[in-house]
Formats: structure tokens, sequence, C-alpha cells
């Protein structure tokens, strides 16, 4: 082999953002595409980066390529901010890009990086969200092809999709449609919204916060732009319904820890078989602890 | 109960890492770390597997690479692969024809004998699998002299610096069509989204990186019988290929290295094209970094095969160019595959409430149809 | 008569095609094969008129380019030559020059097709009921409850049964599949149907079912159908005026009584004697 090859240790310090600046300045672009065709699955040249395929690779282009110094930065995974991959990516971005703020607090942030969650407390004007997303198409249940479903959503329509709906209230009295429950955004293209409950689609609906998807694996970027709409694609005489957290009674459950009784709650399978429920949305509860709070103090750990 | 299981990331992450790299070393006291070098050559094959499907030619850092990961092919590539998206693009080499080719190995299935003649060289092919244990204990001495004895036992006879192409010949003859013209810049599969309808240029550079298993997977369903390519190998070559970069001032093109290179053209029965044209074979291509020969027939069967599903249709899942494009790629397919793994607590929780909402739903259709009330 | 459909000089050719296509094929060389580019052409120089209510067939072998007809209309396949005007309330529609989603929503809303295949007009991974709400949905209907409903009046219409209507078609006989096909065509109320082959392949006593199944749909809802068939008998039966072909051309064409009791071309001379 040629012996003059060298290991590019000179190197081992990467460039702010990790992406070098044409790759971000492309991811910029689509970004701006997105946002003027709302819901649109604007593809883009996706890079590797240094974590797996689905473990937010799509988020991170896109939050790298928006951060800035001075920024302050949330990340967080099914709601929480300590959790393994929230950790993972944090601490990557905070490797790559100094001079970065990183906050655990919503109201702090500028921009916010999440998967499967969008934070409880109301985003601002000045704040943009970054969704994680592992299948961009909604229409993939019911297309395979790519090619096809381009054209599909060109047209908008989505009556095969409906048709599914259909066939799920025939067979169920119910839509089965847990998460990712396709959106109707600005009453054309109808976009599938990441791993989000279907309690987090309402947050979608006219965000004063720029929401922002990106899919790393399936080389796509969309958005739902401020002040827009966003609709759960539904039949007009069967209304959409989000998780409710009521028990067998009927009375809404509360979190065991703040008493929150208008967050998504995680719930907690106790030794004796009885079932716990706590914010899933840990910043939320910290805060409503922290204001005093709380049904019992009674917090182990 | 401890509040919310994930709580304590940063911690374990760590620790994690600490017991990964502890296995690494885990030889302990009778180990010595491997050298890159030894990697990179004892280890050839696996660096050209890498070298291929992480889509940058660094042998070292493949080496590297491989060293980091433990062995871990599917990480490795991944690895070199992240390390190439913080470069930018400076410069474009012109195209290169594999005619220039330094070859070390060359053979051709179709003829038995080809201009300049075939050329074993370094292969596995027909060596006997039977497990060598003079391996198990090599003595350096015995080790070294391995090379130097090949060098010196072998006669110093001139070879041809290049050798012409097979399928050029069958081209002279008119059993092949010729080249089709070029079709402008190629495809930069690391720069452009891929929009179906993609061009062939770059379904060929997304099998370039693709993984080695999945192409050979996919290749194989079609030589099997999901698909009707019968390939011959016109030619297969393996050697070192001048990389051209245009010079900084003059422009003009000036050898900056040289990357090792594996081309398959696979040479397959014609079909009734349009009817009055003069029946021709119709040619597959493959090529990759590093030497990598099953990758790179199988790339070739797969080219041939997603050609004529371009042209007619795909009726199989080896002729849809989407099917293919989109399943190989060893990075997005293993790093979907360990997604699975993280936390999916909140979908978890949606789809909790879904069941139970349509099982009491179920419950009371069955108790309105014992009561014989309609729907 | 009310027109709804005028087409002229439609043709499908399948190939590179070249200047002496049309003119060097037809029956009266006895081949629809260009001898100079190998094309193939379908058919060509097809014109007729389709008026308001009435049934018009089209007969001929397979092969003689009939089914590449209604295809062409219902935007299944692109024309190579010619045109199509539909008129519908007050609006004229020049078929192959509107764009994608304009043909989508025409082919959604106005007009309906059968194929002989069912498999081709219906989706064997949803219900009878869902095919039903499938074209419902496309025409913008988004109300489980009318859809529903629209889907059991239409099932008991046609006789699958609205008791059948949350099975699958794929379990249904090839004569059922058929009703559900016409039951989905029907959805929308569209003046214009096509019926391409339906009762080919059916046992002699359910095609009769379906055929007066057709008839009254005419009466009851005065659509307008185009039925494409190689069988004399489902002309005799629903054709008010039929058109018949060979190699591509239209060779006979006006009221299906005179051409069944006077054929003219020795060719459907030859048919109708055959059939007798």
């Amino acid at each position: 082999m040629n012996p003059s090859y060298e290991l590019p240790r000179d190197e081992a310090g990467y460039s702010f953002g990790f992406l070098d600046e044409y790759a971000k300045r492309e991811v910029r672009r689509a970004i701006l595409k997105a946002i003027c065709i709302p819901g649109y699955q604007t593809p883009y040249a996706s890079r590797e980066m240094p974590m797996g395929r689905g473990f937010g690779t799509g988020g991170l282009q896109l939050t790298l390529s928006l951060i800035g110094r001075g920024e302050c930065l949330k990340v967080i995974d099914q709601g929480a901010d300590d959790s393994v991959n929230a950790v993972n990516l944090r601490q990557f971005i905070e490797l790559t890009c100094p001079g970065v703020d990183t906050t655990e607090h919503t109201g702090e942030a500028t921009l916010i990086q999440s998967r499967h969650r969008i934070p409880e407390q109301p985003l601002n004007s000045a704040q943009v969200l970054v969704l994680q997303v592992p299948y961009p198409d909604p229409l993939v249940v019911v297309e395979a092809s790519e090619a096809k479903r381009k054209i599909m959503h060109g047209e908008g329509d989505y009556s095969r999709l409906l048709t599914k709906l259909y066939e799920d209230i025939v067979r169920f009295a119910e839509i089965t449609i847990s998460h990712r429950y396709p959106t109707r955004i600005n009453g054309h293209y109808v976009l599938d919204p990441s791993p989000i409950p279907r309690f987090d689609i309402a947050k979608l609906d006219h965000s004063p916060a720029l929401i922002l998807f990106g899919a790393g694996r399936e080389k796509k970027i969309y958005a739902v732009p401020p002040h827009t709409r966003a609709e759960p694609l539904v039949f007009d005489d069967i209304p959409f319904r989000a998780e409710d957290f009521n028990d067998a009674q009927g009375q809404r459950r509360a979190c065991q820890r703040c008493g929150a009784s208008d967050s998504f709650l995680d719930e907690f399978s106790s030794a004796n078989g009885t079932a716990t429920f706590q914010c899933s949305d840990s910043d939320y509860c910290n805060q409503r602890v922290a204001a005093g709070n709380g049904v019992s103090c009674e917090v182990t750990s | 109960m401890g509040y919310v299981a994930i709580r304590g990331g940063g911690t374990a992450i760590k620790g994690s890492l600490e017991a990964l790299e502890a296995l690494r070393a885990a030889e302990a006291d009778e180990g010595t770390a491997l050298s890159l070098n030894t990697i990179e050559h004892q280890l050839r094959l696996l660096t050209s597997r890498i070298l291929s499907e992480g889509g940058l030619y660094h042998p070292p850092l493949a080496a590297l690479a491989i060293k980091q990961m433990q062995g871990d092919t599917l990480e490795a590539a991944f690895a070199l692969r992240a390390y190439r998206s913080t470069k930018p693009r400076l410069l474009t080499t012109p195209v290169q024809e594999t005619e220039g080719m330094r070859v070390i190995r060359r053979i051709s299935s179709a003829f038995k004998d080809i201009p300049g003649g075939q050329m074993l060289g370094p292969t596995t092919d027909y060596a006997l699998r039977l497990m060598r244990l003079e391996l198990a204990d090599e003595s350096p001495e015995v080790f070294r002299g391995i090379a130097a004895r090949f060098l010196a036992d072998t006669p110093s006879e001139a070879l041809p610096q290049t050798f012409p192409k097979v399928v050029e010949a069958l081209r002279r003859d008119g059993l092949l069509p010729a080249s089709p013209p070029g079709q402008g810049e190629p495809f930069d599969i690391t720069r452009e989204p891929l929009v179906f309808p993609i061009p062939r240029s770059a379904v060929l550079a997304s099998m370039a990186r693709a993984e080695t298993g999945s192409l050979l997977a996919l290749a194989y369903s079609n030589m099997r019988g999901y698909g009707d390519v019968h390939p011959t190998i016109a030619e297969l070559r393996v050697g070192y290929l001048p990389v051209l970069l245009p010079h900084p001032v003059t422009g003009e093109p000036v050898e900056a290295g040289e990357v090792l290179m594996t081309e398959c053209e696979v040479v397959a029965m014609y079909e009734s094209d349009e009817a009055g044209a003069v029946p021709v074979f119709t040619l597959g291509y493959g090529a990759c970094f590093g030497h990598n020969e099953t990758k790179a027939i199988s790339m070739a069967v797969l080219d041939r095969a997603l050609q004529k599903g371009m042209k007619d249709g795909p009726s199989n899942p080896s002729e849809d160019p989407e099917f293919v494009v989109l399943h190989v790629d060893g990075v997005d397919s293993m790093g979907f595959a360990n997604h699975y793994k993280m936390p999916h607590y909140v979908t978890f929780q949606s789809d909790m409430d879904r069941l139970r909402t349509t099982q009491i739903k179920a419950e009371q259709k069955k108790s309105a149809q014992k009561k014989g009330q309609p729907e | 008569m009310r027109k709804v459909l005028q087409v002229s000089n439609l043709g499908k050719i399948h190939g590179n095609g070249c200047p002496r296509c049309v003119a060097s094929t037809g029956p009266d060389v006895g081949s629809n094969i260009c001898p100079h580019c190998q094309s193939v052409v379908a058919n060509a120089a097809i014109s007729f008129d389709l008026h308001a209510g009435e049934i018009l067939g089209i007969m001929g072998e397979s092969g003689s380019g009939k089914s590449t007809i209604v295809k062409m209309l219902f935007f299944d396949e692109d024309p190579s030559l010619g045109e199509a005007i539909f008129y519908d309330n007050g609006h004229q529609w020049n078929l192959f020059s509107l764009n994608a989603a304009q043909q989508r929503r025409l082919r959604n809303h106005r007009f309906g097709i059968v194929y002989q295949n069912p498999h081709l007009g219906l989706n064997f991974n949803f219900s009878a009921g869902g095919n039903i709400a499938e074209r419902l949905l496309m025409s913008d209907l988004t109300h489980y409850g009318q859809i529903r409903e629209r889907a059991r009046d239409l099932l008991t219409r046609t006789e699958v049964g609205s008791e059948r209507m949350d099975e699958s078609p794929k379990k249904f006989s090839g004569g059922m599949q058929q009703r559900v096909q016409i039951a989905k065509a029907l959805s929308t109320s569209p003046p214009v149907l096509f019926l391409d082959e339906v009762t080919t392949g059916l046992d002699l006593s359910v095609q009769a079912r379906i055929l007066d199944l057709i008839l009254e749909i005419q009466q009851e809802l005065g659509t307008a159908m185009i039925a494409v068939t190689h069988d004399l008998g489902v002309i005799r039966l629903l054709a008010d005026r039929t058109i018949v072909m060979k190699n591509g051309r239209i060779i006979e064409a006006g009221l299906t009584d005179q051409i069944l009791e006077d054929p003219q071309h020795a060719y459907t001379q030859q048919l109708v004697a055959s059939a007798l």
C-alpha cells in the first residue's frame, strides 16, 4: 500500500456542528423549502451521523444546521431529559458545538430536539421544536412504492388511508392508530407527525413555534410552520380521540408525583400488580413539584 | 420504585462504554494491541469490505474502525461514513477508464483466451477449505519469510501495464450494444437526495456502498429464480486504479495516488427488444473499492436486473430500483434494526390505550349481539 | 338526444411509432403491426358519440383493440392519437388535455368502470363495504355513517346483500365480485359507466343475472354505458347501438338490431353467422 497515507490526527477536533458547512447549508435550504410547502416531505441528502439510524440522526442534522453560539438547547426522549438517548445526543452536541448552552427547562430553550413527545408547557414564537422521525410517510401503510406515494400526496389523495380508518372502525369500532396519527397540514398534505401520542397532536395546530421534522434514514425534512392548521385525519361524524387516562370509573388519573391531571402519563406496574402513573414530561413534573404541587412528598429514589 | 425508570442515562452510558472497552482489552497480560498495519494487511479482505461499505478510501482509517468496533463490519463501515460526513467535497476526479488499471487478477468465464490473457492472481476460489492447523502457531521468522520467498520465486517477466477490456471485443463484434452515451455528470448520492425514479448512476453508486450480504441476498434471489438474469462473467478484474485530480493551477489531471478496486462485467442473454432491432447481449456492471469479488458480481447481476426493471417494470424485488436501493445500505438497515432497543414507553402507552379501548368495544359488541341488538 | 361523450380519431400505438403506422395497418391488410417500425397499432381512427342513457356495445375478437378504448377513456392508458370530449352539466371537458388532478376527479366522480378481472377493480385487502367506501372517500364524502348507509344500499341493490358488507370480496364467487365492482362503480352515481367484458368467464345463469342487473340500472338511473365484449349474446341483450371492430379499426357501426339482422361487412356477417 502507498506508504504516504497518514491518519488524520491533526483533525481530531471536529468543526463546529460536526457536519461540513456545505452539508449544513443544504439542510437549511431543505428546511426553507419545507416551511414554504407546509407538510411536504422535502428530500435531502441525509449524512451519516456518528449514531445509529433510527436514534435521531435526522433531528440531529436539523439541530446541528440551525444551532449557533448563544443558542439554548433542550434535548428530550420520551419526555425526559435524562433518558439514555437524550443524554447521548446532548453530549454529542455539547462536544461539537462549543458555546451552546443546554437546559432542561422548556421555557428557557430556544431550540428543542425531541423524540416521541411535545413538551406540556406551551411553546412560544421564539422557539423551534425539532422532532425525530422514523417513518416520514403516512401513506406507507397503504402504498409501498415511494414514486406512487409522491403522486398521491401531490394530488392530495388520501382516500386509501381513510379507507384503512374505515376498516378499523368496522372491525374494532375504534380507530386503532395509537401514535403517529396522520395529520393534515394547511388543508393539503397529510404528514406523519413522528411517533408522538395522539395526546400531542393538538399541540401542532396553530403552534406559535416552528415545528420541524427530520428523518435521517428516510432522508426527508418537513415542517409545520407557525400558526398553521394541523388537523388529524378523521371522519366528519367520528371524533378524534386522544389518550384520556381515565380509570374504570371515568375519573381522569393524575400524576402520582406532582398531581397534574392534564399531562401525558407513563404507567408503572408495581410489585403488587397495581398500576401507578407519573408525568412523562420530566421538566413539567419537576417544575410543578418545585412550585409546591404534589399529592405525596414521598419520592423515593 | 424510583422516579422514571430511564433516569440516570448519563451514568449508564459511561459505565457501558467502559465495559465495552474492557472487553476489547480482555486478553490482559498476554495481549498486545493490534496494530493498524496488521489489520490492514493480515485482514486485508476485511479492510477491503469496510473501505467499500464505508464509501471512503482510507485503508488506515478503515483498519482503525475495525479495531475500534472490535471487528463488527456494520459498525466499522458506519464509523468511516460518519467521519466522511465531516469532510467537504473539494474536487471531483475525471471519469476513469478501467483499462488503465494495474491488475493483480483478471479472469473471464466467457472465453478461454482473452486479449492480454487470463491471470488468476490471489484468490481462494480453488483453495481447499481445509483447516491449516500450522497457522495456529506461526513463528515470526517463518511468517516473515513467506512474502520474501514468494517474491524471490516469482520470475520477473515483464507484465503489461494495462489490459484491454473483454467487453470491448464483444462490442467490436456487435455482440454487445455500443457503450451508452455519457449522461452528463454522474449522480452524487452523498450530496443529492434520491427522488425516485433515479438514474442508473445513482443506483450504481448506492450499490457500490451497499452492505455485501444484503446485496448478495438480493442478487442471489434473482439468480435462483425470482428473476432471470443468467449471467456469464465477461471479465472480473482486481487491481489498482490511478486517482487523477485537476491540478490547482493548470487544471490538467495529475495522478494523486491509486485505489484498489474490484470490477465485474456480466453478460446476460438478450431479450426480445424493440422489434426490428438486431438482438444483442445485455451487460451488467459492478465496481467497488477494495478486493470484494462477491460484492462486485452481486452488483453486476443486480445492475442487469434493475435495467430490465426500469425498462419493462419490475416483476421481482431484485428488478425494482426502489426496493433494491432502499434496502441494501448497511448503515441504514442496521441502525434501524438496533433503534428498537431504545425506549418506546410513550408509543407503547398509546398502544395500550388503543388495545384496552378496542377490547372494551369488542366486549360491548359481543353483549349487544347476545341481546340481539343491531350494530 | 343529449350527447355525453364525443370521441374523435382516437388511437393507441405501442412502440416507437412512425408516420406510416396508421396507413399500413388495419382490417384491409389484416394486421395491426406496422411493417415499417414493428409498432403495434392497438386501435386508430376511433370516432363515435355516446348519448345520455344509452348502452353502446363495442364488439370484436380479442386483440381487436376494443378494451383499449375504455381504458383510454377511463385514463388507465394514455392515447397516442385523437381526442374525446365529455359533456357534463353544461361543462365541456377535453379529456386528454386535462391535468392529472382533473382527470383523477372525473375518474372518481363522473366515470365508473367494471373490469373483467375483479383484481383490477377491487382492493382485496379491504372489505366489500371498504371498497365502496374508498370510492366515496375519493369523491370527498367523509361521513362514516353516510358511507355505511350508501354501501349498504348499493350492496342490497346489486344483490350482494348488506350482511356481507364487512367481508372481504376475496371470499366471494366470481359473479358476486362483479356485483361488488358494479356497486362500487355506481356509488358516486356517475353519468357514464364503462363495462369491460364484465360477464366473461362466468356461468351462463350468473351472466344472465348480471346482465339483468345492468339493464335495471340503466332504466332506473339513466346511466350511459359503453359495454365492451366479444360475446354476441351480451350485445344482443344490452346494446342499443353497436360498433364492430377488427384489427384496431371500426368496420361497422349502427343500431344493434340492424347489425344483427343485416350485417354489411363480411367480417360481421361471419361473426353473426357463427353465433347462430
